[in-house]
């Protein structure tokens, strides 16, 4: 009979506790990345996902891989964004007139780096048929097959991409905080306000 | 004899990686280009891999900092100072 009302007590203290004082941090924390797709999309995937130990590990691999191509900024870029992104060549003002948001497993969305106006979502896959290991690449290695793409040849990309308006697969909404998170991001990845900008991130 | 990098370091290995489903990357070669043998067995692996149907990129770097790619389709495409080549499957509409 004791322990039950010891059950009872704690029980009580606990939902007391919730009601009426603010929760802990961490918990605050972990709703928060759960609740805003947009701050900490890898988060909440890998909280959704539930990674298996060799998939972690091939992503542990492959964001080695990624920080060795597009440096420790870019690598702190795509960890903290969820996504790579890369700009045309510069135009004649100096500026680069266009920009993409490469999502790994998403189509790459593709916008004008002066207006921020979003362009296309560019439908594209990497499946690696020949692979004992399913056809899926890790997220890191498909955000940097698309990167390296890009950069490396544009239009082959282009050619094999489905191109679409932005909305057929990605949320408009969630690609023009993405921008906007970016720009933020080059301005100043600390955080703290400074001149910078998406013409800097190039 | 090696090749300097734009920027200085000496680059006398080339790495030849694949991008693997379920593994991360994957070292397939690595070698030597300016000896006879490791050369022959880098080019070896490169054509393999692009007979198989995989793209093939070199990343650089520019001397502004800006970090950029090549793609290439024969061997002797890749630069002189690159330190790896990297092999993914093909893009394909989604």
């Amino acid at each position: 009979m004791t322990a039950l009302w010891i059950s009872l007590t704690i029980v009580l203290g606990v939902l007391l506790y919730f009601a009426f004082l603010p929760l802990p941090a961490w918990l605050r924390s972990i709703i928060g990345r759960v609740a805003r797709p947009g701050a900490g999309d890898r988060a909440a995937l890998r909280i959704g996902r539930r990674l298996s130990v060799e998939e972690l590990e091939a992503e542990r691999k492959a964001e080695q891989l990624m920080v060795s191509v597009v440096g420790p900024e870019g690598l702190d870029a795509y960890r903290a964004l969820g996504f790579l992104h890369a700009f045309g060549d510069a135009e004649d003002d100096g500026q680069p007139g266009y920009g993409y948001l490469i999502y790994p497993h998403r189509p790459i969305v593709s916008f004008d780096a002066r207006s921020g106006r979003l362009l296309n979502e560019l439908c594209v896959q990497f499946p690696d048929r020949d692979s004992d290991g399913g056809e899926r690449l890790p997220d890191a290695d498909d955000a940097l097959a698309k990167w390296l793409a890009i950069n490396g040849d544009e239009l082959a990309l282009l050619a094999e991409a489905n191109i679409r308006p932005v909305g057929n697969q990605i949320d408009p909404e969630q690609a023009r905080r993405d921008l906007v998170r970016l720009e933020e991001w080059t301005a100043d990845p600390s955080g703290d306000s400074a001149d910078g900008g998406l013409a800097a991130a190039q | 004899m090696s090749a300097p990098s734009p920027h200085g370091a000496i680059i006398d290995r080339v790495k030849l990686v694949r991008m693997k489903p379920g593994h991360g990357d994957q070292l397939l070669a690595e070698g030597d280009p300016e000896l006879e043998d490791e050369e022959r067995e880098l080019i070896e692996t490169f054509r393999r891999q692009l007979e198989q149907g995989l793209w093939a990129a070199v990343p650089t770097l520019e001397a502004t900092g800006r970090r950029e790619a090549v793609m290439v389709r024969h061997f002797d495409q890749v630069p002189r100072d690159a330190d790896r080549v990297i092999f993914f499957p093909p893009a394909a509409g989604g």
